[in-house]
């Protein structure tokens, strides 16, 4: 019998509790994240444009840099700000 | 102690049958047969186990051992008259004997051994968690069926190999090395030294791991970023100092190729690293559209002894001395073949060209690049006196494009800067790029380009780290 050391951390994914959906996004406030890859921003534009079109209020965030994962603040104020968000992932 | 098989050991019973019958209170331990020796009314302390030669650290047979209280407060090894004499207090022993014989190795120091000693008796100090392959498991397999592998067959790593791994460093198994992402998993000295016996390192490799994967982990390489991005690179680890020659790396022929255990397993081991603890697996959180041969292993070291530049490391501010890793996000190399260049000047358009067309000829500023001056260009620019400096100046200058070059639609391409830069002229790199390392073979007129991934904040610079050896 061989006996090798766990080259892994050793962890077990943990199940994380999505935040609830809403129901409806009457009266919502939408975030809509640009990650700051080349022409995210026109995709976002166009989706300003039709969601306010809806009545819902817009509010528009953009991380530093797509390479690197948002900052702490960023989620948090997104968090704390938003009902809902949506994030423009890739050019 | 003593054992059976060994002539100084035999020479000495004499010895130890009149210290048995003088007022010192002996105790002999037999490290290979518990008959041996012959000692009359009493009988030796089996030993056979090894565990108080271990515990003692018995290099040689025999040792004496004067214990007060417990507490050990002179040795003595092989035999030596004057020596048994002084530290027994006994001054008549040993008349018969020779002076002095030198004692033979102990069996708790047999290459044969030591290993599994080591397991049985020092095995604690591995905090890590074993895992028990089934009697009818291939142990290679079942790294595979684990996904601990980069695709290629992995070292199984025991305690006996990981605790020889640990041998090639004075830090403690416990140490933290780095946080490393994309899972931002703290890794001890003991989890990167297991991924460096997978990869098939050599414990005195182990430094220049430690020193890579700290350099990896740095927000300012942005290992997260680059292993998620959908672009080729991985990390390009360039190894200087004399840590290098002592480890046997290469710097010459084939430097990017096959057939050097160093530059390969460094490489590797880095990687392994990234996917066994930070989580980071091909096609989950790797996200690379095509990704690069490189990112198996790519790890180099730098030819200083004749190059025309500064090594790397001093150009980055560490003392010629010191050896360091630096590391540098990039994919395989790009030829560069200029056969006729005789005059620096010719030579540094040559390149220029090549390093234009990096990424693509109409994209600048934003990516990186490494150029690899091999050593028959590097005599071109050292004869004419060009440094590192010289010839980054030149190619600067050789590298400002018109804009009207580059802009969407320019050339007939789609590909491009928006039409504002049309008059502009703009360098083809971010200031200070590209890095400058000389390496390769004595024969070939050639150098190459390492292209690499998005420079600076946005992506990832160059971090340098010393290796503390």
């Amino acid at each position: 019998m061989t006996v090798v050391m766990d080259p892994t951390a050793g962890r077990v994914a943990q199940a994380v509790q999505p935040a609830t959906r809403p129901m409806t996004l009457a009266g919502a406030v939408v975030g809509l994240l640009d990650i700051s890859k080349p022409r995210g921003d026109v995709f976002l534009d166009q989706l300003e444009v039709e969601l306010e079109s809806r009545g819902l209020t817009v509010k528009r965030f953009k991380k530093p840099t797509f390479s690197k994962p948002a900052p702490v603040d960023l989620r948090h104020e997104i968090a704390t700000s938003c009902d809902a968000v949506i994030e423009a992932l890739a050019d | 102690m003593v054992k059976r098989d060994c002539p100084t050991c035999e020479l000495v019973v004499p010895v130890l049958l009149e210290l048995l019958t003088s007022d010192a209170d002996l105790d002999v331990f037999v490290q290979d047969d518990p008959s041996f020796p012959d000692l009359g009314d009493s009988d030796p302390i089996d030993d056979t186990d090894l565990d108080f030669s271990f515990h003692h650290d018995i290099e040689t047979v025999p040792t004496l051992i004067q214990f007060d209280a417990g507490t050990e407060v002179a040795r003595t090894v092989g035999w030596s008259r004057d020596d048994w004499r002084a530290l027994t207090g006994q001054t008549a022993i040993g008349e018969s004997l020779p002076d002095s014989r030198p004692g033979c190795g102990s069996l708790s120091v047999d290459p044969l051994l030591v290993d599994d000693l080591r397991v049985r008796f020092g095995g604690s100090q591995l905090s890590g968690r074993r895992i028990e392959l089934a009697a009818l498991e291939d142990e290679f397999e079942a790294a595979f069926d684990r996904g601990w592998t980069d695709g290629l067959p992995v070292v199984p790593p025991t305690e006996a190999r990981v605790l020889r791994m640990l041998d090639g460093t004075a830090r403690s198994p416990a140490d933290i090395v780095a946080t490393v992402p994309p899972n931002l998993v703290e890794v001890t000295v003991e989890q990167v030294a297991i991924n460096a016996v997978m990869a098939g390192c050599k414990p005195e490799y182990l430094p220049v791991v430690l020193a890579a994967v700290e350099a990896a982990c740095t927000s300012e390489f942005n290992m997260h970023g680059l292993l998620a991005t959908t672009y080729f690179s991985g990390p390009v680890i360039v190894v200087n100092g004399p840590m290098a020659r002592r480890i046997g790396m290469n710097s010459g022929t084939n430097v990017f190729g096959q057939g050097n255990r160093a530059n390969l397993t460094i490489g590797r081991a880095l990687q392994l690293v990234v996917r066994n603890l930070g989580g980071g697996v091909p096609g989950q959180v790797d996200m690379a559209c095509q990704g690069s041969p490189g990112k198996l292993a790519f790890c180099f070291a730098e030819r200083e002894h004749d190059s025309p530049f500064t090594p790397l490391s001093v150009s980055r501010g560490l003392a010629p001395d010191a050896s360091a890793v630096t590391l540098f996000a990039g994919e395989g190399p790009t030829p560069i073949v200029d056969q006729l260049s005789r005059t620096p000047e010719s030579l540094a358009r040559s390149m220029a060209s090549v390093l234009r067309a990096t990424h693509h000829p109409k994209l600048v500023i934003g990516w990186d690049a490494m150029l690899v001056v091999g050593p028959e260009h590097g005599r071109v620019f050292a004869d004419a006196g060009w440094d590192r400096t010289r010839l980054l100046g030149e190619l600067d200058e050789l590298l400002l494009i018109p804009g009207r070059e580059l802009v969407r639609g320019a050339g007939s391409i789609d590909e491009g800067l928006p039409p504002e830069f049309h008059d502009a002229t703009l360098p083809k790199f971010a200031d200070g790029r590209p890095a400058i390392v000389h390496a390769g073979g004595d024969a070939g007129l050639f150098s190459s380009v390492l292209p690499g991934w998005v420079g600076g904040e946005l992506g990832s610079d160059m971090v340098t780290v010393k290796i503390e050896e």
